[in-house]
Order: C-alpha cells, then structure tokens, then sequence
C-alpha cells in the first residue's frame, strides 16, 4: 500500500480528510502512483499534472523520503520505504509568492 | 428565496451575496473554495440554481465547479480545455511567435435557454462549449484558426478571451472580445469568425487602425438591440450600431477614456455605465475619487455618480468582469473593487452602499434577479 500527503487545496477538492492510500504493490513508480491517484480522485486530474502533456504543473513538488522527486521522470521508482507504506510520498504546493 | 443575488469572484474565493428587491442589507455567504482565484460565477438564466464558477490557481490549475442549488453546494466538474486540432502560435511579448497554451477560464457564459450549454472564455484566447452541463468542453476552433492568430498578443493579463455575448434574438449570433486581439463576430453558432474592429485607434500598435491588435476590455449589449454595441477599450469608449461592422468614439466628457468595465441598464437601452480609471500604468480613478458615469443618450454626454461612494484617497481598480446590472425597477448596478468592495446602487446609479467593504481584491461580480 502507498500512502500519499496532499495539499490542503487539493484535499479540500478531492474531499480527503487525511492522507490517502493507494493499493499499489512491487516496483512502483511516480507515474504509477498519479495514475492511480487520479483513478481513485478524478477531481484531481488536471491539478498535479498537465492533462494533455502529463508534466508535472510548475509549482507541485514531490518529496520522499527527505528528497525532491520532482524533477526525476515518471518512470523513476519510488524509495522502498515509500513503495512499502513505511514512508508516505508529499505532494506539496511550492512556496511561492512573498 | 431571496431577491437579488450577487456572484462575486475574488482572487482567495467565491461569495454568495444576497437580499430582496429593496437591496439594501445583504447576506454574505463564502469563502467557497478559499485561497483560489474566483474568476468568473455566472448563474443560468433558464434555471438560477445553476450556477457555474471558474477556479483557478497558479499550483493546482483550472477547475470548473457547478451549483444545483443556487450557489449552496458545489461540485467539481470538467477541467479539460483541449484545443482542438492545430495549436498554432500566436504573437508573444518579444514579438516572437510563441505557441497556444491553454491557462485558465476567464468568462463563463450559460445559454438563455439550456442550464447545461455553456460557453467559457479562455487564455490563451479560445472559446469552448459544453452541452452537459460542464462535464465536458469542446472548442469552437473556427475563432482561432480564422486566420489572424499569428497577429493576437497578449496584454499584461494575458492573452485572454474575457466577453462572450449570444444575442437574444438569434442565437447563432455571438460577439467575442479578446486582449489584445480586439472584437470578432460570428454570424452560424460560433463556427466561423471574422474581425469586427472597424474604427478601432490604438496608438500602442504599430499600425493603430489594424484589423486585429486592438486591447478591447469589454463590449457590452442590450439584449433588446443586439446590433448595438457598446466597448470599453483600453483607450476610449466605443460603440457600434451596426452590430460591430463599424465603430466610432462616444468618451465625450469623460475625465478619463481609460477604463475596464461597462455595462448597460436592463430598461433603458441608451443608458450605460462606465468606471474611468486614471490610465494604463495608473489604475485607479482621477483623483482618488470614485466615479461611475452614465450616460443616457449612448454615449458622449456623461454625469459623475458619486453618491455614496469615496471621494477622496481611492485608489481601487475595477476589473473587466466586476461590473453588473439586475432587471429589478428600478435598475441596479453593482461592481466590486481590487480593494475588496462591493458597491450597489439600487436606483440605477444615483445613490450606492457597499454590500461589503473588506473582502478580498474583487475579480468578477454578477447578479442574478430571482423575483
């Protein structure tokens, strides 16, 4: 199982009180886990990713395990401890502005 | 149910305003969807429980939501804004050729007569349609493959398709602003499109009679006279009686031509209403005085409207979207600022209140006349 942090803005969207789980099981990947984030949420689709070119929107940043995932491709697996449930994966809305 | 209901869009949320015909004490529901940019809320005139917001934010994107219960819940909907076929480029800042990028939804506008069809605005300039209540959206690609694209830029807002106007009498009418492309008219439905900015000066582009290139900041109409427009473009108030084939300048007396929004009164279709703001770098009224002008002869001759409203140290704007009228008698105007009020007169301009004074910066305001 994969374990997925939001943002509060796309928590409120997705009406999602707390993380969300994912059933997700071997060698997983960030792709994998939007694809399957957006299956459950269709809301979603559009807000993390571009829909047509499937680029990661400019400011959404992915963490795990204490690292920035962001710029990694799609195909790139996930941490063990992520790809375990152990450690969630942080989908964060980049500080911007002042 | 009450009266008189106000759809303010502002750049941390939606409000919901209402109160009876009087329009003089208003109740203030919101923030929905706090945090992101409301641009555009507008109600179906064939079911006024229907409501439609665009929400849009520079992380998460564009998101359409809908209402079945004149603005109580909310649901998201679709969020798709495909442009169809070729992507063209357009004109960008460096005068380079840059290509179609699809942004956000500037203007919602619902049908007269099906609650589902709607059509949106969009940057970069574009207008689709949906006919399922806004589960999906098509584009109407006649608009920007016509034939001028290469030569539309985008002014300091962006590139955007802000004014959708379908006449009354004949839907397959529709005009259609965009900045800075100027005014175009499409005579079957929105399939084909040709420019309509015939009079049109505008010193900023190199050629200021050009047919495309114009900065229109919104074109208003009365929906008895769909032949008569009236514009305000980024310099100078316009209007046409010729359905847009020709323009001619009507500021008149106005202390400044510079301005954002205009709009017309529900019974009096020669009275209109504009919000001068000082210029193009300095957008707030000439000396810090709020003033809306009416005219009431369409144009030319203008009177200050200042009862009520500050006269002194206001440096607020008001944007494209953020002025409205209702079909109550007497007839009544509103818009919201950038500094977050929202002022009503309900006597077509004479006297104006504040229906709310600290909300945040007001992108959009529509009313909808329940009873």
């Amino acid at each position: 199982m994969i374990r997925v942090v939001l943002p509060t803005h796309l928590r409120v969207l997705a009406r999602i009180q707390d993380e969300v789980a994912l059933e997700l099981a071997g060698e997983i990947s960030l792709g994998d886990i939007i694809d399957a984030l957006e299956e459950k949420y269709p809301v979603l689709r559009g807000t993390i990713r571009d829909p047509q070119t499937g680029q990661r929107r400019a400011l959404v940043r992915f963490f795990a395990c204490e690292e920035d995932y962001s710029n990694r491709a799609p195909q790139t697996s996930v941490p063990a401890a992520v790809a375990s449930g152990q450690e969630p994966l942080f989908i964060v809305g980049a500080i911007a502005g002042g | 149910m009450p009266a008189t209901r106000l759809l303010v869009g502002t750049a941390k949320g939606a409000f919901v305003l209402e109160s009876d015909a009087a329009r003089r004490n208003w109740n203030i529901n919101g923030p929905f969807f706090g945090g992101w940019e409301i641009y555009h809320m507008k109600g179906s005139p064939a079911d006024p429980d229907r409501i439609y917001a665009s929400q849009t934010s520079a992380w998460f994107g564009q998101v359409i939501q809908r209402s079945d219960d004149g603005g109580k819940t909310w649901e998201a909907v679709g969020n798709e804004f495909r442009y169809d076929g070729e992507t063209g480029q357009h004109l960008w800042y460096d005068g380079t050729q840059h290509p179609w990028e699809f942004k956000r939804v500037w203007h919602l506008e619902p049908s007269a007569d099906d609650p589902d069809v709607v059509y949106a605005g969009v940057e970069d300039a574009a207008l689709f349609k949906t006919k399922d209540g806004g589960r999906s959206w098509q584009e109407l690609p006649g608009l920007r493959q016509h034939g001028t694209g290469p030569k539309w830029q985008p002014g300091a807002g962006g590139m955007c398709l802000h004014t959708i106007l379908v006449s009354p009498d004949d839907p397959q009418k529709i005009y259609i602003a965009i900045s800075a492309a100027g005014a175009f008219r499409s005579d079957d439905g929105g399939a084909s499109w040709k420019p309509i900015n015939k009079g049109l000066k505008s010193e900023y582009i190199p050629d200021p009679d050009a047919e495309v290139g114009h900065c229109v900041h919104r074109i208003a109409m009365h929906p008895s006279r769909s032949n008569i427009l009236f514009m305000q473009k980024h310099w100078d108030v316009m209007r046409s009686d010729d359905g847009g084939d020709n323009w001619r300048e009507v500021s008149g007396n106005l202390p400044t031509d510079f301005g954002f929004a205009i709009d017309v009164h529900a019974h009096e279709p020669d009275t209109i209403y504009v919000i001068p703001i000082k210029s193009d770098s300095e957008h707030y009224p000439p000396e810090g005085k709020l003033r809306v002008y009416r005219s009431r002869k369409g144009g030319e001759e203008w009177e200050a409207l200042t009862q009520g409203l500050p006269q002194e140290h206001c440096y607020v704007n008001v944007l494209r979207d953020a002025m409205a009228v209702d079909r109550h008698d007497p007839c009544g105007i509103y818009f919201g600022t950038t500094g977050g009020q929202v002022y009503v007169s309900a006597d077509a301009g004479d006297t104006w209140t504040a229906a709310a004074r600290d909300l945040p910066k007001v992108l959009s305001v529509e009313v909808q006349t329940l009873s």
